[in-house]
């Protein structure tokens, strides 16, 4: 039993750090954020020469090998800066997805062109009636005579959709909206006639889309993994987005924590500093307390979420998410209310930080949402029983 | 990072496992989970089984009739008497005066207290908090004063933990009045059934006799008993305090109670259902859980990085404070569980040797004044609010 990253690992955190401390100011990402793609592509170039966006692809085929805890390593990072490149959807879902399920051809085509960032992708998986349910799929696929698939529907949400180079969606293969069979992925070229989208900005300086496709058709080569029976992977590839996202919030919280405590030191009201006060000690001391239980989730998530074990490794992504939601929503308000006005400012970074962790929080579902997916994954244990052991004052 | 034991942690959990099922005596873990009063016996039988294993002081050094164990071994040890139903252990002479002699006695102090402390042949209590020196306890009064071979010891001490039991009792009396308040302070051994001591129960709001007061008048104490020297007792309760802190978490125990509620939870009923099926009450129960889970991995960094040679400072009140907040959210749930016959309130019942009529199910009965009774964890052991004051100190600097 240890906390402590490997040798590996902090050679990749160091990288990370030291890139993103050379590149990612907050200036930097405004001005990334102000930019028409809304992400940079030397940021991605420097990603791909760091061997970033091959984190999760096996050692085998080129990639880091990484899993749970390199991509915290990662996320975490990311949080801190508030990085905006489209990575979740890219290498975390999309290039673990691939190389989890992808066929022989799928993987040695794209890996590549993931690997060395000439391809970005996004992962469709929501729908707007289906809230959080990953399951819950009205788009449909239907398989032509001649093995080319036409897709309908459309999703819903999708970070990053206009950015990629190519999708990923679930759709329906067979069975209504919410049943667990019949969920198949497919790749789909956004470029394809049928394909369109609205693309917008989000409150959190990325950017996102709603997906509409119409009668779209794709070859036969653009399903992934089996037909039908793809449900389990995407709620795979969620819970990796997932405790991606919970590191990524422990990040952003733990910068947001060191900031608000600065300025409890520095900022004078009444001839004192204002972290004299005790009220708002305790308050700081509140908001450590949250960070540490947030970071002990997210440390669990990322060493849980390669478990074969589904039950575990659901019960431990969800815990996280939902401590998270709640503890991430704690944190970024109290940093709001300890900075008085001066955290009510577009101008400095602890709005920023604020929004990013309020959205975190709605990605893949809220924390009320995990809540029932905890219990849900803790229903499917046994009830602990408490056989009494053989007494013997009743024979008295 | 990685969570797994080792080949011989695991080898060393099986068997503590298998002691703990073949000793532990059924009618003692049936009171722990189902929690009814414990008697004294029943501690010291523990206790005495823990001995004779060789396993009683899990946090003291191997040449004074330790364990020897590293904090993930005590951890292993902790989680398997817990999830039995164990007892544990008094933490008065084993994790707090036992430490001290250790750290600060002399050899003959050494050599007539540890064997017994060991052996749980004395029972020892703590004579710390007065009425008018609670979270502020530097500012005791009660007064130790150095006559021939002796010390005269007078004053009152308050909210002391089982003295109805006790042979013994560690106290801080003020040797010295000039300076300042933490100077004139003294770590005294006193013997309980030294004339002049008396102990008056104090019935807290569960019903129930756990704590009292203490009154000394003109109490001879031998100088021998004086810990250490004179005027530098409050060095040594600060050490005390950090040996306190093992298992401060109660991670182990908050397991147990979490499968017991969940336990009633699955036999109450609401509108026609099971109560755990109750989506109210099972969020409540999750969040718990998840709480719970999240303190299990913080109260693990902190263990793992004591064995890395770090031992806990400031880090142990984070523990303390989630700890204890989620062993009342614990007792509350219980007590909603069962709803109104939680009103009925039959101390007996929860006794031994109860043959009378109940109100509901047996385990309904202990509950509310369980509820109750754990208002005191948030207060006792420097009181939630005090932690939060090291925490700020001594984490954020402010």
């Amino acid at each position: 039993m240890d906390f402590d990253f490997t040798e590996e690992q902090l050679m990749l955190k160091a990288s990370v750090d030291k890139f993103l401390e050379k590149t990612y100011s907050f200036g930097a990402r405004n001005a990334i954020i102000a930019t028409r793609a809304g992400y940079s592509p030397d940021i991605w170039k420097g990603f791909a020469e760091l061997g970033l966006l091959g984190l999760p692809v096996p050692q085998d085929r080129d990639g880091f090998g990484g899993g749970g805890v390199e991509t915290m390593v990662v996320m975490e990072a990311f949080g801190r800066h508030l990085v905006v490149e489209p990575y979740l959807g890219t290498v975390v879902m999309a290039a673990s997805l691939i190389a989890t399920v992808g066929s022989d051809d799928q993987k040695q085509y794209l890996l590549p062109l993931i690997m060395d960032g000439t391809m970005k992708l996004a992962c469709g998986f929501l729908e707007a009636a289906g809230r959080y349910d990953l399951g819950h799929v009205e788009t449909t696929a239907r398989q032509e005579p001649n093995g080319a698939w036409i897709i309908s529907g459309r999703k819903s949400v999708v970070i990053h959709g206009a950015v990629a180079d190519l999708l990923i969606i679930s759709a329906r293969t067979s069975g209504k909206a919410g049943d667990a069979d019949g969920v198949s992925l497919f790749f789909v070229n956004p470029a394809e006639p049928g394909v369109s989208g609205l693309e917008y900005p989000t409150y959190d300086g990325m950017r996102a889309a709603e997906v509409t496709f119409e009668n779209v058709q794709v070859n036969s080569d653009s399903l992934i993994g089996v037909a039908g029976r793809s449900l389990p992977v995407v709620e795979l590839v969620a819970d990796r987005a997932i405790a991606a996202l919970c590191a990524e919030a422990v990040g952003a919280m733990t910068t947001l924590k060191d900031a608000t405590l600065e300025y409890l030191k520095t900022r004078r009201q009444f001839g004192v500093p204002i972290g004299r006060f005790q009220a708002l000690q305790h308050r700081m001391v509140d908001l450590l307390m949250h960070c540490e239980q947030a970071r002990s989730m997210a440390m669990l998530a990322a060493m849980k979420v390669d478990s074969t074990d589904v039950v575990e490794r659901r019960r431990a992504v969800s815990g996280a998410k939902e401590l998270i939601g709640r503890s991430g929503r704690f944190v970024a308000q109290q940093a709001i209310q300890l900075h008085g006005g001066m955290g009510m400012t577009n101008e400095l970074n602890v709005s920023h930080y604020v929004k990013r962790i309020t959205a975190i929080d709605t990605l893949f579902g809220d924390a009320d949402h995990h809540l029932d997916r905890f219990h849900a994954a803790a229903a499917a244990l046994p009830l602990p029983s408490f056989e009494k052991p053989r007494s013997k004052w009743k024979q008295i | 990072m990685n969570l797994d034991y080792t080949e011989a942690e695991l080898a060393f959990r099986d068997e503590v496992r298998t002691f703990v099922r073949t000793n532990l005596p059924p009618e003692i873990s049936r009171k722990i989970i189902e929690h009814k009063r414990l008697g004294k016996d029943d501690w010291v039988t523990w206790q005495k089984l823990l001995h004779a294993r060789g396993w009683i002081a899990p946090g003291w050094p191997k040449a004074a009739g330790g364990t020897g164990w590293n904090p993930v071994e005590r951890h292993i040890f902790e989680e398997e008497c817990a999830a039995a139903g164990a007892p544990p252990i008094m933490a008065f002479g084993i994790y707090m005066v036992g430490p001290v002699i250790i750290a600060y006695g002399n050899d003959a102090q050494q050599q007539r207290y540890l064997p017994r402390i060991l052996a749980s042949d004395d029972w020892w209590c703590q004579g710390y908090s007065e009425p008018g020196s609670g979270s502020d306890l530097a500012s005791l009064k009660t007064r130790a004063v150095r006559n021939g071979d002796h010390y005269i010891v007078n004053g009152q001490k308050t909210w002391t933990t089982l003295a109805q039991f006790a042979d013994m009792m560690f106290c801080l009396v003020r040797t010295a009045s000039d300076g300042k308040k933490q100077e004139g302070i003294s770590f005294l051994l006193i013997d309980m059934h030294s004339p002049g001591v008396t102990v008056r129960p104090i019935i807290t709001l569960d019903g129930e006799h756990e704590v009292n007061e203490v009154w000394l008048e003109d109490v001879e104490v031998p100088v021998e008993n004086l810990v250490g020297e004179e005027g530098r007792g409050w060095t040594y309760a600060k050490f005390l305090l950090s040996h306190e802190r093992t298992n401060i978490a109660g991670v182990s125990r908050s397991k147990r109670e979490l499968a017991y509620l969940k336990h009633i939870a699955s036999q109450e009923h609401a509108g026609g259902a099971p109560l755990i099926d109750n989506p109210r009450f099972r969020d409540k129960i999750a969040r718990v859980e998840i709480e719970l889970m999240a303190l299990e991995i913080t109260n693990l960094r902190v263990l793992v990085a004591d064995r890395q040679g770090k031992p806990p400072g400031p880090e142990a009140s984070i523990l303390k404070i989630k700890g204890t907040e989620i062993q009342q959210a614990l007792t509350e749930l219980m007590m909603e569980a069962v709803g109104s016959v939680a009103l009925a309130h039959l101390p007996g019942s929860w006794g031994d040797h109860w043959l009378g009529e109940r109100v509901g199910p047996e385990y309904a009965a202990p509950l509310a004044a369980r509820y109750f009774n754990y208002r005191k964890v948030t207060i006792y052991g420097g009181s939630n609010e005090i932690q939060r004051n090291i925490i700020a100190q001594g984490i954020l600097g402010l």
